[in-house]
């Protein structure tokens, strides 16, 4: 397959009264053709950063990026025809029509303006082009931008946050044209929070954290390389659990304590569990690998998940741990 | 040339743009208008009744002038004899002349004389209107995120930039050219219908086109400098900010100051007088602190001639730095 976007150790530094802020340190990321890649990453990680630099809005301070092949941002009004985006949040002169808004962009692209027609009738929002983009909701806003960036056909799609302010219906709409769009040859690269989302759509998925890539590859390849050997055990009616636990955290567990069962984090040997607690005529009820989504690959990568009794800041990330190989009991 | 006539077709189509060219509109119909209505044509009839009211003005003058004297030498001797001048010799008669028929005549509209103050007017209205348009115009595509839109298109920065200036000077060129014709059409027919256009001549006409032309020049300024302060602050409240803000410091705080300070042609630091020397041709401004003295005519105030090319290198400095400082910001400064 050929990478139809590459960015390579992609610097971009922010100098104020403050101090220096890296927005990306030495950032990668390849994504091949025909393939949906999410791209995610918290707020404040450089997700926006990355994709405004790709297209020329902000200049880089180092690092490399090429789209179809063509170095960028050297290469960018050549390639500008091939690539759709949208960037945050829709933006849209609010006194013109979504008709005049696409009408006036296709001017501006040389874009046959028969397609203006074609992608509003594919976002939905044929009956509704005459009116005042000022007028419209978050979600119909949002459509709007897709609708905006697919006017010329685009070989790359950049959508970033696309299913923001979509009711459900819209998500799933949204999801469906994805799917549709990949079929039919297009690459897309979406930024999302919705993690079931990309987990659904995406084939392959780039994570950045503190402007850095934390991890890459196809979404299954993420979730097995940094899925913990976190098992779920249950015990038999009427057995003090407390003691069961006394006993593994003795031997070394990370045990999490649950209603009526307790999960150990650190099981890279799920057997030692059952050896430990029938030595003591303990015997186990269940005995279950937790299986891990995107969202908690996302929060364990990127250190954000919510700590109880801490209030996270933006920009704020724990050292991710190291992924679980093994652990305990091996 | 897609992105010229896209950026053209997204000029006109703003409600801005058509508020303000209607309002504009009304204005100068008002004044056209008002310009009619006050004057009237003078003919024989007029003159003779504008000499018979300087008749009566100077016999009612000269009777007041007897009832003065006679009264004058009655209080002679009297307490009331200091009202009026020693021996009654200071008093002067009325004359014929000093009532003269011109002064009765009713407002007229002379086209060469008063069709230059029209001009003027043309020109600071459409010079506003370009500079407020100008900036919203850039202004509302960079608060909207319009410009964003527009560079994810067209990423070529100042050709993006350029481009919209381009359209927006074109825009007003055009406009200025139909409505400074329209003008001079329009009050050449009231100068028929109210007044007199009979001491036009080629050079009088050829006068009031360069000064049409000069009209032009400050529009088109006013629209770029409007279009590049909005873009140097990415919203049109950046330009209309500087513009109070030049106001009162330029016209007010610094006006105060170099007039209490005694300034030397203080005028000459204020905006107005440099846009009257430019429409004008020429604006003398003179020093009554001073006495350059003569033998020949004795006490006269050193004078500054202001020159409609100091004007226009003036305007042509503020259009070169406010645009030149814009597209190297744009050229230099990340989209965010």
């Amino acid at each position: 397959m050929t990478a139809v976007l590459e960015i390579s150790g992609l610097q971009k530094t922010y100098r104020s009264r403050k101090g220096v802020r890296r927005a990306l340190d030495g950032f990668d990321m390849t994504v091949e053709a025909g393939q949906v890649h999410g791209f995610l990453g918290p707020n404040g990680s450089g997700k926006t950063t990355t994709l405004r630099t790709l297209l020329g809005l902000i200049k880089p301070n180092g690092g490399r990026m090429a789209i179809l092949g063509r170095e960028v941002p050297e290469s960018l009004p050549e390639v500008a025809g091939q690539v759709g985006a949208i960037v945050e949040s829709p933006q849209f002169f609010g006194n013109f029509t979504a008709q005049d808004t696409l009408s006036l962009l296709a001017d501006a692209g040389g874009v046959h303006k028969d397609r203006v027609v074609a992608v509003l009738e594919l976002v939905g929002l044929r009956d509704r082009a005459k009116d005042r983009v000022k007028t419209y909701s978050l979600g119909m806003k949002q459509r709007l931008a897709v609708a905006s960036a697919l006017l010329k056909e685009p070989k790359l799609l950049i959508l970033d946050e696309p299913a923001n302010g979509l009711d459900p219906g819209g998500i799933r709409e949204m999801r469906t044209l994805m799917r549709n769009l990949a079929e039919s040859g297009m690459t897309v690269v979406l930024s999302s929070h919705i993690l079931g989302e990309i987990q659904l759509i995406c084939d392959s998925v780039t994570i950045i954290s503190g402007g850095r890539r934390v991890a890459a590859g196809s979404v299954a390849d993420v979730l097995k390389s940094n899925t913990s050997s976190s098992v779920k055990v249950a015990l038999e009616p009427g057995v003090d659990m407390r003691n069961a636990i006394e006993l593994l955290r003795a031997n070394g567990a990370q045990v999490t304590v649950e209603h009526d069962h307790f999960t150990v984090g650190n099981a890279g040997n799920p057997a030692q569990i059952t050896r430990i607690l029938a030595e003591r005529e303990i015997y186990v009820s269940e005995l279950t690998p937790v299986s891990a989504d995107l969202e908690s690959v996302f929060l364990q990568l990127t250190g954000t998940a919510p700590v109880e009794g801490q209030n996270r800041q933006v920009d704020q990330t724990a050292a991710a741990p190291a992924p679980a190989n093994g652990g305990w009991g091996q | 040339m897609s992105l010229y006539s896209a950026e053209t077709r997204r000029l006109t189509k703003r409600r801005f743009t058509k508020l303000f060219l209607l309002g504009v509109t009304l204005i100068l119909l008002a004044v056209a208008a008002g310009m009619f209505f006050t004057n009237e044509k003078v003919g024989p009839e007029q003159i003779a009744s504008a000499q018979a009211q300087a008749q009566q003005e100077f016999q009612r003058s000269q009777e007041q002038f007897q009832r003065d004297m006679t009264q004058c030498q009655a209080d002679q001797g009297t307490a009331q004899a200091s009202n009026w001048p020693p021996g009654c010799e200071g008093m002067v008669e009325p004359t014929a002349d000093d009532f003269q028929a011109q002064w009765f005549m009713p407002p007229t509209f002379d086209f060469r004389e008063s069709f230059p103050d029209m001009v003027t007017t043309l020109a600071a209205l459409l010079a506003l209107v370009a500079f407020i348009v100008g900036a919203s115009f850039v202004g509302a595509e960079w608060s909207s995120g319009g410009m964003m839109n527009l560079l994810l298109w067209r990423p070529q920065r100042l050709k993006v930039l350029g481009t919209k200036l381009a359209a927006l000077l074109v825009f007003f060129t055009a406009l200025t050219v139909v409505f400074s014709a329209v003008w001079t059409g329009l009050f050449y027919l009231i100068a028929q219908a109210r007044g007199t256009s009979e001491s036009m001549t080629s050079g009088a006409w050829q006068s009031i086109g360069l000064m049409e032309l000069r009209g032009l020049a400050l529009v088109i300024v006013a629209g770029a400098v409007g279009f590049g302060l909005a873009s140097l602050g990415r919203h049109t409240a950046m330009a209309l900010g500087v513009t109070i803000g030049a106001v009162i410091v330029f016209q007010f705080g610094l006006g105060t100051v170099l007039s209490l300070a005694s300034v030397k042609f203080a005028e000459a630091y204020l905006i107005p007088i440099w846009m009257i020397a430019w429409m004008d041709k020429e604006v003398k401004i003179e020093d009554y602190n001073s006495c350059d003295f003569s033998s020949a005519n004795g006490c006269v105030p050193d004078s500054l001639t202001l020159t409609w090319p100091m004007a226009g290198g003036i305007l042509a400095a503020v259009f070169v730095l406010i645009v030149g400082a814009a597209m190297w910001t744009m050229r230099s400064r990340d989209v965010t």
